[in-house]
């Protein structure tokens, strides 16, 4: 069994009641003050202390169907908690590992802050925060889970745009969803990691998203790759590569002209 | 909604999932158009032209509700000979004194109605009064023509008054185009009717104007007349400004009511309680009932004290001599009439208009008391402002004596939310309020005693009221906290021989045999449960959770209910059912608490000379209206008309559109040194539209939310919106500084460019709107420049609410001047006479306090 989210942009109203919930139980610091002058967004992106954080994107197109002139997609991003996580595969402390819950939990007592996880994420998501160096995200809220509490940031979303559950019951629903947005002229909406079939590279996402325009609109990556998957790949590169060197040092060795005669 | 009501809009969104429509209409591009169907901007102000238009276009078109109208609303209603429409006068109403600057006379009652002469010629404030004021001794004694042929009849007069009311005005004043007004038209009518309803939802974008109540009027007529009042799906939601705004007007803070809309006692006019009764007691009606209810309060606030011999202690009330609303409050500190100031939960340095004027009232008194969580900018006045900047006043020359309590949060104490719906629900102490921090009610509850220990030996009869008050509530716990429980049950009410809790309003009585702390909430603790905190929600089956908190009156869910089934009884169609007529059980009944006596069957006529409940029809759903009708051109109650007209803003870039009449002539208005205006319109130094507004990241004036760490990081900066036309034309950047001015004042804010807000185009020229929340002060974790300084004081009689949501003013590139301040910068001097049409500009000054003997003052800091 996996919990995860499903996040359904199209009925997310801005609220950031997710990114409050979520600093208040997790008492995380704030990012500082600092107006950007990027619509309404001013925490830019998730981090060691932004665990939930909304996007707000301006468009000069109307979504399929509104007659509004002019959009506004609103989103709110999170630790996807994928199927192969590189943060995970990458952490050589066994600091990160796999919940219960399908989760991806750093734990703090283990985590040296080398930072590998941070390369190792496709998202940009873990973060290490600079005062104690540790890596930090979302926990899909362990401790309320333990409880029998959903996440923070599920419980405070007023329109049910981030849902939290089993994550093959969310996907069953997120089709559903998306049929009826079709159906209603909506054609633009798609589902964003929803399975390895769409998004290999992470083999899918535990928390994944409805979306009505390309993912870098949103700032994600089109086709993100956990760099860990291509690992066989690039051993066996590096081993081929290895025995063409010895190779071609042995029989340098054994035919090469030494130096000398060639300077002559 | 979106925007400043998150929680509540997850239901808009629960209908849209349902196949509802949004439309939204705002100056700006907000959360809430982010997810709707359809944006319409709007210049600011404009509303009732808009409004008006729909009106017309159903009554044109024929798109209206026929029976229901017809059946249910004052439309047939005749009006007398001598009414005079504004399409007649140029934008005045019949009635116009202009010596007295009011409207006054019977030109707006029906034709032989009997209505009662008052000795003062005031137009009624309360609900209570205006019924009272509606009918002499013979019920419904007016002419009607049911066919709504009759050129004097209330629809054809409603037809000719906003004829001129077009989808091309709506272009020309709103800045809308005919197609998208005719799509939103279209929309509504295609979404009324017998099968259908529309709702809609408004909040201080409405109020805040200086003919606000009229915006609100207009939707109500809009509303009757497509059959959209008293139906599951139908009506109009004031949205509130916070949690209780709904609680405390029922049980009001305002200075003219008393708990239950009950008006407060005038000085001179209610003297003894049979005056007061006579005065406000309606002739037909549900507010016939209206001497049980005070009789029941005075019981509860004086007990065993109160007795008919003694008038129920009715002289120990306080009775007001005059205007103290928040405005002229304020003027009266600024000129030194006015002592102390007790502040609870309000920032009004931030949160009012004009805060230079408001610094300088409270720099004007002897002390003042502020009740917050954090040392907010009100608390903090003498210390830093943009006066002080200039150096022209110093926190050691401010004589003003400050306390401060710090409050508990909602979180830290007992006590309930009353939100639009009417619905009250209960909130318990989750955890202990820090420190000194105490609740409001062990404020007042300790203060209380402690004024009654000091007045306790007194012999003065002005502190009879104090001392026969019955003050008498449990406490608990080290901090001697009072039950708020008892609280609910006083206002629940009981009987006073045995204190056992009443059933609800019905079991109220006028000889001192019962007593009710607020008519309204009657039942709320019936059975000695709080209802308030029943926490059962709705399922699929019982859809309306009435065991969810209770809904006042009678935990009723929606108000006037008994519309939801036609004149015989019957729903008005299967999908739109609520409560019906049941002949066999001879009862109303169905899935709410029917809004009608339950015995009395749809045939039931009164006659002219019923008495009490007995006048009110069974076709009669509006019970508490005199004549149980609708109203679609209100006989009385509004100072300003009797049905909406377009004025324009007391600044505005254009002339009106409509009439020669450029305001509204009943504005409440304060012309002071301190309190200038621009021109009333094309004034070229104030050129641009400004509109206020919320973001859901703060709470009104920060005082809660930029305290506080995970909301302060999420809106930072005091900004203004502007588009990036207006950014072109007047070299600003995204992300920079501009200063924008007003004639009160120069705030400085950083630049929000973007595409969402819109030029408007209308008769030729381009209007350009700049949006500025309002939620930054000079204290807390983020701080900024206020909105608010811009402001004027000023706004709408009827309420006393300002006008904050339109006016005019200048932006420019850089930072404010910190040393000079703003100046009028007109080169002509402002026509302040282009306002009124000439027979409307000669009224008193000094209507509103402003031209007292203490206007000489005007300068003084």
């Amino acid at each position: 069994m996996a919990n995860g989210f499903f996040t359904d942009t199209t009925v997310c109203i801005g609220c950031k009641a997710c990114e409050v919930a979520c600093k208040q139980w997790n008492q995380l610091p704030d990012d500082g003050y600092h107006f950007t002058g990027m619509s309404f967004d001013n925490t830019v992106h998730l981090g060691a202390s932004t665990w939930r954080h909304v996007s707000f994107i301006e468009r000069p197109v109307p979504l399929n169907g509104a007659d509004t002139g002019f959009s506004w997609l609103m989103a709110s991003d999170v630790c996807k908690h994928c199927a192969r996580a590189g943060c995970l595969e990458n952490c050589p402390t066994g600091a990160i590992m796999r919940t219960e819950y399908g989760s991806v939990y750093v734990q703090q007592d283990i985590c040296n802050g080398c930072g590998y996880c941070v390369s190792g994420c496709p998202f940009g998501v873990i973060d290490r925060n600079h005062e104690d160096g540790r890596a930090w995200k979302c926990t899909l809220c362990y401790d309320r889970q333990r409880d029998g509490l959903e996440p923070a940031c599920a419980k405070a979303c007023p329109t049910d745009s981030i849902q939290f559950g089993d994550i093959a019951e969310l996907k069953e629903r997120a089709h559903k969803r998306l049929e009826i947005l079709h159906e209603h002229g909506m054609r633009e909406a798609y589902l964003y990691g929803v399975d390895a079939a769409s998004q290999p590279g992470t083999g899918g996402l535990n928390a994944f998203f409805l979306l009505v325009d390309k993912p870098e609109v949103y700032n994600l990556p089109p086709d993100p790759e956990v760099p860990t998957i291509r690992g066989y790949q690039s051993w066996k590169a590096a081993g081929i590569a290895a025995v063409g060197f010895a190779a071609a040092a042995l029989v340098s060795a054994l035919f090469g002209r030494s130096a000398k005669n060639h300077e002559g | 909604m979106a925007e400043a009501h998150p929680v509540g809009f997850q239901w808009v969104m629960e209908a849209k999932r349902r196949g509802a429509a949004i439309i939204h209409i705002d100056p700006r591009f907000s959360r809430t158009s982010a997810v709707s169907d359809m944006f319409v901007p709007i210049r600011a102000g404009t509303d009732i032209v808009f409004l008006g238009a729909l009106i017309s276009y159903v009554i044109e078109n024929e798109k209206y509700f026929k029976e229901y109208v017809t059946a249910y609303t004052n439309a047939a209603a005749i009006l007398r000979e001598d009414y005079r429409d504004t399409e007649d006068l140029d934008g005045l109403f019949s009635g116009w004194v202009d010596e007295k600057g009011q409207y006054e006379g019977p030109t707006w009652r029906y034709q032989d109605a009997d209505f009662k002469e008052h000795e003062s010629t005031r137009v009624p404030e309360s609900h209570a009064e205006r019924s009272a004021h509606f009918s002499g001794p013979k019920v419904k004694a007016y002419a009607t023509d049911y066919t709504l042929q009759h050129p004097r009849c209330v629809f054809q007069v409603l037809k000719r008054h906003f004829k001129r009311y077009t989808p091309e005005m709506v272009q020309d004043s709103c800045g809308i185009s005919p197609e998208q007004f005719l799509k939103v038209a279209e929309h509504l009518s295609r979404n009324s009717g017998r099968e259908r309803t529309t709702a809609f939802c408004y909040a201080v974008g409405w109020t805040q104007h200086s003919a606000g109540a009229q915006f609100i009027r207009a939707a109500a007529i809009l509303q009757l007349l497509m059959g959209n009042v008293g139906r599951p799906g139908a009506g109009i939601m004031a949205l509130r400004g916070h949690a209780t705004i709904q609680g405390s007007t029922d049980i009001p803070t305002l200075y003219n009511l008393l708990p239950g809309y009950l008006p407060m006692p005038k000085a001179g006019v209610d003297n003894t309680l049979a005056d007061y009764i006579k005065n406000y007691t309606a002739r037909s009606g549900w507010w016939t009932e209206f001497p049980k209810y005070m009789v029941s309060l005075l019981k509860a606030w004086f007990g065993d004290a109160a007795t008919p011999e003694n008038d129920f202690c009715f002289d120990r009330l306080p009775k007001i001599t005059g205007d103290h609303t928040h405005m002229t409050s304020v003027v009266n500190m600024a000129d030194g009439d006015m002592d102390g100031y007790l502040v609870m939960g309000q920032n009004p340095v931030v949160g009012s208009p004009n805060s230079g004027l408001q610094r300088k009232g409270l720099r004007n008194l002897k002390w003042l008391v502020i009740r917050d969580f954090y040392m907010i900018e009100t608390a903090e006045f003498w210390k830093d402002s943009p006066e002080h900047e200039r150096g022209e006043v110093s926190a050691d020359t401010i004589g003003t004596e400050v306390f401060f309590f710090p409050a508990a949060t909602h979180v830290e104490k007992d006590g309930s939310f009353t939100q639009t719906q009417r619905l009250v629900q209960w909130h318990n102490e989750a955890v202990p309020p820090p420190a000194d921090a105490r609740s409001e009610l062990h404020f007042a509850y300790h203060l209380g005693k402690r004024l009654k220990e000091l007045y306790a030996d007194s012999k003065d009869p002005k502190d009879r009221g104090i001392q026969e008050l019955a003050w008498d509530y449990p406490v608990h716990g080290a901090r001697q906290e009072p039950s708020a429980e008892a609280v609910v049950k006083e206002i629940n009410g009981y009987t006073a021989a045995d204190k056992n809790p009443v059933k609800g309003f019905v079991d109220l009585k006028a000889d001192g045999s019962t007593a009710c702390g607020c008519w309204i909430y009657s039942g709320i603790y019936a059975g000695g449960v709080n209802r308030a905190n029943l926490k059962h929600p709705a399922t699929d089956h019982y859809q309306l959770g009435h065991d969810w908190g209770f809904a006042w009156p009678a935990n009723r869910r929606i108000l006037y209910n008994r519309a939801a089934a036609d004149p015989e009884g019957k729903p008005w169609s299967e999908r739109k059912k609520l409560i019906w007529w049941d002949e066999e059980k001879k009862t109303w009944t169905g899935w709410d608490e029917p809004d009608f006596m339950k015995p009395v069957p749809p045939s039931y006529r009164a006659s002219e000379d019923a008495q009490g409940l007995e006048t009110i029809s069974g076709d009669d759903p509006f019970l508490l209206q005199p004549d149980g009708k609708g109203w679609l051109f209100a006989p009385t109650g509004l100072q300003d008309g009797p049905m909406p007209a377009h004025y324009e803003p007391f600044e505005s870039p254009v002339h009106n559109p409509l009439y020669g009449q450029q305001c509204n002539p009943l504005r409440m208005e304060y012309e002071r040194s301190d309190n200038q205006l621009a021109r009333p319109y094309n004034d070229a130094n104030y050129p641009y539209v400004i509109t206020t507004y919320r973001l859901t990241e703060h709470h009104t004036t920060g005082a809660m939310s930029r305290w506080l760490s995970w909301l302060a990081e999420l809106q930072p900066a005091a900004f203004c919106e502007i588009s990036p036309e207006l950014a072109q034309e007047k070299g600003l950047r995204n992300g920079d500084w501009a200063v924008i001015s007003t004639p009160r004042a120069e705030v400085e804010m950083r630049v929000l460019v973007t595409e969402r807000m819109r030029p408007l185009r209308m008769r030729g020229r381009t209007v350009h709107q700049i949006g500025m929340p309002y939620h930054f002060g000079n204290r807390g974790l983020v701080t900024g420049d206020s909105t608010n300084e811009l402001l004027a004081f000023g706004g709408d009689t009827n309420s006393t609410i300002q006008e904050s949501k339109a006016l005019t003013g200048n932006i420019r590139a850089g930072r404010r001047n910190r040393s000079a301040p703003a100046r009028k910068q007109s080169n002509d001097e402002p026509d302040e006479q282009l306002r009124d049409l000439p027979g409307a500009r000669d009224r008193p000054v000094g209507r509103h306090g402003v031209h007292g003997p203490f206007s000489k003052q005007g300068d003084q800091t």
